[in-house]
């Protein structure tokens, strides 16, 4: 979690000084959600898919931090060689496969990986994740319904920071309790914490086992909250919240909790998760550092995986 | 190479059956494909043969490998590009191509990109075909030609074949690329027959054009149906002692501008025939090459023969007036004959 948040605020620090350009949307505060569930997985085996707040499912999949970066920064050294940027990480070989930029857009793909593994007779899990705005797409709900429809083992997890963009989830879903939109279809569906990371925890290997033993898909809404703005761009947070109810939130940032769970339960100093701090830290700054030593690509690059097999029409 | 007589839909089918037989990563996708066996029987007999006579469903009532679908255009083909995107090779069927603009999100803001955003980790072998264009009377909604559309976009490949032998050809060339790949038939072509290669391993290259008749004094240059009616025309000009050659481009993208512009640098005149809106179709782009590249060959202005730049009309003899036949030709020939 600490490593994410450095992270991420080393991402925020390239897209100020000029070296990520373009959309840059940050998980911080919501960094339990990723780490509960994406810890509970078989890793490199189950398939994760999420929209465009993607850098902590990257990281957290073992994606090479350095990549992840330089692919924000649009460098050859990043993971799309600087064809996708911040909203488009995969890592194919990981079992992450993006990183999205169509609110919902997604969804139906997720629930497609995860056709394709009954369609095998594997026992792989999908992780589909997507935000509170994207709960409303229609495409979401077809996606419910095929994958009901076809009993496919996928988890749909709605991350519900309570704003899609800028506007309050009481004003984009006429109906506020997203987990109920599994409901209409016959999907299982029940609201969670998203905050504290031992609940989380248990909470998503509970679903992972069940969707794996049952193989039929599984609906959950986790309540999160983001501590910065939607994208980097967002810069008048006042148009939709205010300062106090930022400062309200961050009483459960998910970090401090586990830092108050292990001291008062003697299971680390405060000393010790300082040190552990300034080290992730470091380790952040070491990432950024070498990415940002990563070359641009060469214009030569432009027409490299138009097409498996092929080049487009070369030229203006 | 021993041939067999069959119709378009029949050698659309065989091809996939013959594709499913070698390949268990094939199967197919789409609304009422199964028990119902296709709106334009494309797909009849194939929900008994890998259904019920292989007991092999993917729930109880829809087979894993012809499987039936809700009606909802974008969650078929996202299901599609996901399951792609790990290997499968699906086959979507719209139900007319004029549905698949509900999915132009899918196919042209995911499908089309996957490649490219990812440096090449994920491929997206994935077809989606079905008849486009007009039909019989079905009026304004469902008479679209899309392929122009999808021929814009980077990253997908569109063919438009006009005969059995080149449908069955280019999908079995689809089925097997690893790039998705728009497959464009037609409500009217369905019921002609042609001799089809009895091969199982027959297939076409993309981006090769045929010349589907010889000619020395101009160029009628079309794809899909238009290719018949191509063909009408030049039986018509020769009576006039005008020899016209037809070539028949059948892969928009890519497209094989070499065969067109030989046939444009032997005969110097050349019309360009579509069915699509006339207005920013695909044909104005052909058109465009040839007056870029082959300028000094031509002794006349390109000639463009297009669909009315109106909503398909109902009634037969608005939607007859609306599409392009042999005499719409004819009087394109004549401008710069």
């Amino acid at each position: 979690m600490l490593f994410i948040r450095h992270f991420e605020r080393f991402s925020e620090r390239a897209y100020r000084q000029g070296k990520a350009g373009g959309y840059l949307h940050v998980y911080i505060g919501m960094e339990a959600l990723a780490v509960g569930w994406l810890t509970q997985i078989r890793q490199g085996y189950d398939y994760v898919i999420t929209a465009y707040r993607d850098h902590a499912h990257a990281l957290l999949l073992g994606s090479d931090p350095v990549a992840c970066m330089a692919e924000i920064m649009g460098r050859r050294g990043g993971l799309s060689r600087g064809k996708g940027g911040s909203m488009h990480l995969y890592d194919i070989p990981k079992g992450f496969f993006g990183g999205w930029g169509i609110v919902g857009g997604h969804t139906p793909l997720g629930a497609g990986l995860a056709f394709a593994s009954k369609y095998r007779g594997e026992d792989r899990v999908t992780l589909n994740f997507l935000g509170d705005g994207a709960a409303n797409a229609g495409v979401f709900f077809e996606s419910l319904n095929m994958a009901a429809l076809y009993d496919v083992p996928c988890i749909f997890i709605i991350e519900n920071n309570e704003f899609a963009m800028g506007t309050r989830l009481e004003y984009h879903a006429a109906d506020t309790e997203l987990h109920k939109r599994g409901y209409p279809f016959g999907m299982k569906h029940e609201r969670l914490d998203g905050m504290d990371l031992l609940q989380v925890r248990q909470d998503a290997k509970r679903i992972i086992d069940w969707v794996r033993e049952n193989q039929k898909p599984y609906l959950v809404e986790i309540m999160t909250y983001r501590f910065v703005g939607h994208g980097a761009a967002d810069n008048d947070q006042t148009l939709y919240r205010t300062k106090d109810e930022v400062e309200s939130a961050r009483q459960r940032d998910p970090i401090a909790l586990l830092m108050d769970y292990l001291t008062s339960n003697n299971l680390m100093t405060r000393e010790k998760i300082e040190a552990i701090d300034a080290e992730t830290e470091a380790e952040a700054e070491r990432v950024y550092e070498e990415a940002d030593a990563s070359p641009h690509p060469d214009p030569s690059e432009v027409y490299d995986d138009v097409y498996s097999d092929m080049t487009p029409e070369v030229g203006h | 190479m021993s041939t067999i007589e069959m119709t378009y839909r029949d050698a659309v089918r065989q091809t996939m059956v013959e594709e499913m037989d070698a390949n268990p990563d094939v199967f197919l996708m789409g609304e009422d494909i199964g028990r119902y066996r296709g709106t334009f029987r494309v797909t009849e007999g194939l929900y008994d043969k890998y259904g019920v006579e292989k007991n092999d469903f993917i729930v109880p009532g829809i087979a894993r490998r012809v499987v039936d679908t809700p009606i909802v255009e974008p969650g078929i083909v996202g299901f599609a590009i996901g399951a792609a995107m790990v290997g499968l090779r699906p086959i979507v069927e719209m139900m007319t191509m004029s549905f698949s603009i509900l999915a132009l999100d899918q196919i042209i803001n995911h499908a089309a990109k996957i490649h490219y955003m990812t440096a090449g980790q994920a491929k997206v072998p994935l077809v989606v075909r079905g008849p486009g264009g007009a039909a019989n009377q079905l009026s304004a909604q469902h008479s679209h030609s899309m392929e122009g559309w999808y021929a814009h976009v980077p990253g997908l490949k569109v063919v438009a074949p006009a005969t059995p032998a080149c449908a069955k050809g280019l999908l079995r060339t689809a089925i097997r690329d690893d790039n998705p790949v728009i497959f464009t038939e037609n409500p009217g072509l369905y019921g002609i027959k042609g001799d089809v290669p009895e091969d199982r391993e027959f297939s076409i290259p993309f981006g090769k054009a045929r010349i589907a008749r010889q000619g020395t004094d101009l160029s009628l240059i079309a794809y899909s149906r238009m290719v018949h009616v191509c063909l009408a025309a030049a039986e018509q000009l020769a009576e006039r002692g005008i020899s016209a050659e037809v070539v028949d481009v059948r892969s928009l993208l890519p497209l094989d501008t070499e065969t067109i512009f030989a046939s444009v640098a032997k005969t110097h005149r050349a019309v360009v025939v579509y069915e699509d809106w006339k207005n920013g179709g695909y044909g104005a782009e052909i058109a465009a090459r040839i007056a870029e590249e082959c300028f000094d060959d031509l002794d006349a202005p390109v000639g463009r023969v297009g669909g009315l730049n109106v909503p398909m009309p109902y009634s037969r003899v608005l939607e007859l007036e609306c599409i392009p036949n042999a005499d719409d030709v004819l009087a394109a020939v004549n401008k710069i004959a």
